[in-house]
């Protein structure tokens, strides 16, 4: 088998069977791109048309799917997602087998569709993340017999506009939607937030299909997907458990642990001089994260700062910080919790954006690259810095590549928080058993036990040490925890590969083998 | 003068949790109290005990000094833990329920004899006199000169309050005169009192207020039960920058005047004695634990 060696010293073989040939990550903007944006079927609509159809079953028909087709899912409805599921089942009923399934991630309410993979109605599975017993069949028993392709956010938007994802038939859950498909994911029992995956979809799909429970009369007033690309309109009586889709806010922390981590986070990026007017900010919906916005504030707050934009997925706290004219606005992609879901229906400044927009690296522009500083969250990290938040060191598969390597390539600052050892197990590693974010793209660590920079960071590391913060080597802090847990031994695999994690611009930075 | 560490909280942390181990240092306390008594069921106190014994020879805990609280000598597990923590490294203990001075002294000997056994240096183990009864109100006095050894003195409020079948109050009226006795036993002693705990933490306010009382009543500390509580006490312990300013004017002056042996001088045109240096003193060790100054 011939192999190759890519830019952040993973071996991966040249041509992978069940995904095709390999082009090598090769640095965070080494590869460029080539062709030409992909096109849709043409189609037209004519005066007094219905879109509205009975069922599922009936849009199925209309849409004329087929064996060996590509559909495709998102999900910002996460653990209360009805949809998937409906369609799958409605799918396997007519016999059809083979499909290609697109998810912007998958989470543990879609595991029935570990039935649909056994009986060969999904054959192919591209997502941002996987968890659960779906992970779990997939890492150690292969079930799906060839290898789930990872892709970040802006990757997988990259990659259906690139054509090398044609979507058939998306499929798009809509909390707010007129007969004629124009929809929003803000308003009615089961709103969401923002619709940035399947803004995507639907303009590159060759069919799309809107499914409701909240069907309200033409014109839909606020709309983020327009009716220009919508085919068919099915209302359900449901669409997700609103319990489990976005309750409350998410709350900052009160775990001391993380806290900590937080504080030392803030002090880092108040000490690298780049929380300045007019910054811009990306933090994710992790503990340790959100709680680094509280102490920002303070700064912000005692010095009479005013930042641009925060972005990426949007969190009550985040809103809080806009209504009080910390920012300027919030650019939301995917909404984490019932406040932020609000937010995007009432707040002008509170914008909805295409994953595309926020961070595919093939775009004119996008808001990855507009960041000044990113936190992100790792479940490890080698001494080249690279990230893994996608396996664990077991090796199964264990959650998501998400929008990490965008925003870690785009941003002038990247900040890992993490704690240095969870459940025992250090997450300072030799090499990490999955690169998602390659280290050349993160810029320092803070955790609980000790800060580190990257030594490619020179001007970061003087601007601690002038401020007086102590850091450490990341070999010094990976001893000093190992002097606590001892040395963990390495997960075994076998040669099946049955993951492969791509960069952001198509080209593969991993893969994932088999679990033994 | 010896310089005087700086024990402005003390918090407890169960020893037996592994992860509170490795981490309660982190969080930036003067002092960490691993627990062996009342946060430890009886069936866990032999775990408790062997799990604090191997954190303490392979954890770096910096400058956080460490005690524990070892169960009281008339237990079953009290001079097991002096035996088996000792050697092991502990160097400072917190001697629970302590009601006479001669609970002290017997701690004390079996400290002697543990020390010369292993060949640590004698009278290098310190210990704080846990106040925690009205008995032992009564008789601090004496407890504080039982031995050499002891470097500080405790109130615990929860046991004091249950003997007396008190209720607790937010604004203490019923810990009034206890925590009295206990910080003029510690000032006469020249040794650190340390506070009761606030249990209430959504209660920031009277938080404050209680460390705020403690203060003016001598304590050099508060013992405290979560991470959380470390920074609001440092921060009501963290002298202002006026007193801060005046402080070193006054430790500066009285440095180049020399009258440690009595006399007064002028500073900002007032008369500065010996008890006002003192105090300027301690106002710069407050600033200097805080890291407001080097």
């Amino acid at each position: 088998m011939k192999t190759l060696i890519n830019k952040v010293n993973r071996e991966i073989p040249s041509y992978i069977e069940g995904y095709g040939e390999v082009k090598p990550y090769a640095g965070p903007f080494a590869t460029a791109p080539c062709g030409e944006r992909s096109s849709v079927k043409l189609s037209c609509s004519k005066p007094g048309d219905s879109k509205l159809v009975a069922s599922i079953r009936e849009a199925l028909e209309k849409c004329q799917i087929k064996d060996g087709m590509t559909i495709s899912f998102h999900h910002h409805l996460r653990n209360g997602d009805y949809v998937l599921n409906m369609v799958m089942d409605e799918i396997a009923k007519m016999g059809i087998k083979n499909l290609n399934l697109v998810a912007s991630s998958l989470t543990k309410a879609h595991e029935p569709l570990i039935e649909h993979i056994r009986n060969g109605v999904v054959t192919g599975i591209n997502t941002s993340g996987l968890r659960g017993e779906i992970a779990k069949e997939i890492s150690k028993n292969n079930i799906l017999g060839k290898p789930v392709v990872f892709r970040t956010h802006g990757g997988r938007g990259r990659a259906i506009e690139a054509g090398e994802l044609k979507i058939d038939i998306a499929f798009i859950a809509a909390p707010a939607c007129d007969p004629m498909g124009n929809m929003n994911g803000c308003e009615g029992k089961s709103a969401f937030g923002a619709m940035g995956y399947p803004m995507v979809d639907a303009e590159y799909a060759d069919k799309v299909v809107a499914i409701t429970d909240n069907l309200v009369e033409f014109p839909l007033q606020k709309i983020s997907i327009p009716m220009i690309y919508t085919d068919y309109v099915v209302v359900v009586d449901s669409i997700g458990d609103p319990e489990q889709i976005a309750t409350g806010a998410t709350r900052i922390t009160k775990n001391p642990q993380e806290l900590l981590i937080a504080e030392n986070a803030a002090k880092v990026l108040i000490a690298s001089g780049a929380i300045k007017n007019g910054f811009s900010f990306q933090a994710g919906s992790g503990g340790s994260s959100l709680a680094v916005c509280r102490f920002l504030k303070e700064y912000m707050k005692e010095n009479e700062i005013k930042g641009s934009f925060v972005s990426g997925g949007a969190t009550g706290y985040l809103v809080e910080l806009l209504e009080e004219g910390y920012f300027n606005a919030i650019l939301d992609t995917q909404s984490f919790d019932g406040v932020a879901a609000a937010s995007v229906a009432k707040n002008a400044n509170h914008l909805e954006m295409s994953s595309s927009m926020y961070a595919n690296p093939h775009n004119k522009s996008c808001v990855a690259h507009q960041l000044d500083v990113m936190i992100l969250s790792a479940t490890e990290i080698d001494e080249d810095y690279n990230i893994n938040s996608l396996t664990g060191s077991t090796g199964m598969i264990m959650g998501a590549v998400g929008g990490a390597p965008d925003t870690a390539a785009g941003a002038k600052l990247t900040l890992v928080v993490a704690p240095t050892m969870r459940k025992r197990i250090p997450i300072i590693t030799d090499k990490v058993t999955n690169v998602v974010t390659p280290g050349e793209t993160v810029d320092i660590l803070v955790t609980e036990r000790g800060i580190c920079v990257n030594p490619n960071r020179k001007d970061l590391q003087e601007a601690l040490d002038n401020a007086g913060i102590k850091t450490k080597t990341i070999g010094e802090l990976r001893k000093d925890v190992e002097h606590l847990t001892g040395t963990p031994e390495k997960t075994e695999f076998g040669d099946t590969i049955v993951g492969v994690i791509e960069y952001r611009d198509g080209t593969v930075i991993d893969v994932i083998r088999q679990a033994k | 003068m010896a310089i005087r560490r700086s024990r402005r909280t003390m918090m407890f942390a169960p020893a037996n949790n592994p992860k509170m181990l490795v981490t309660a240092h982190l969080y930036g306390p003067d002092c960490v109290l691993f627990d062996l008594e009342d946060a430890v069921k009886y069936s866990e106190k032999d775990a408790a005990r062997d799990l604090l014994a191997e954190a303490l020879k392979v954890v770096d805990y910096g400058d956080t000094e460490i005690f524990a609280r070892i169960n009281p000598l008339y237990t079953e597990f009290g001079k097991d833990d002096v035996k088996t923590l000792v050697p092991a490294g502990l160097r400072n203990m917190r001697l629970a329920m302590t009601e006479t001075p001669e609970q002290i002294k017997e701690l004390d000997e079996l400290l002697t004899e543990i020390e010369k056994e292993n060949g640590i240096e004698v009278g290098s183990c310190k210990i704080q006199a846990s106040i925690e009864t009205p008995k032992a109100v009564m008789n601090v006095f004496d407890i504080v000169k039982a031995s050499p050894r002891i470097v500080s003195v405790s109130f615990g409020a929860e046991d004091y309050t249950r003997c007396l079948g008190a209720t607790r109050t937010k604004e203490g009226t019923e810990i009034f005169m206890a925590r009295n006795m206990v910080s003029m036993a510690a000032s006469i002693a020249g040794i650190d009192a340390i506070d009761t705990v606030w249990s209430d933490l959504a209660d920031v306010e009277g938080f404050k207020n209680e460390i705020k009382s403690s203060m003016n009543l001598g304590f050099a500390g508060k013992s405290c039960i979560h991470p959380s509580q470390i920074k609001i006490i440092h921060d009501v312990f963290t002298p202002s920058k006026e007193e801060i300013e005046k402080s070193l004017r006054i430790v500066e002056a009285a440095a180049a005047a020399d009258i440690s042996r009595g006399g007064v001088i002028t500073v900002d045109g007032k008369m500065v004695d010996i008890p006002v240096i003192s105090k300027a003193e301690r106002v710069v060790r407050l600033a200097k634990a805080a890291g407001v100054i080097k």
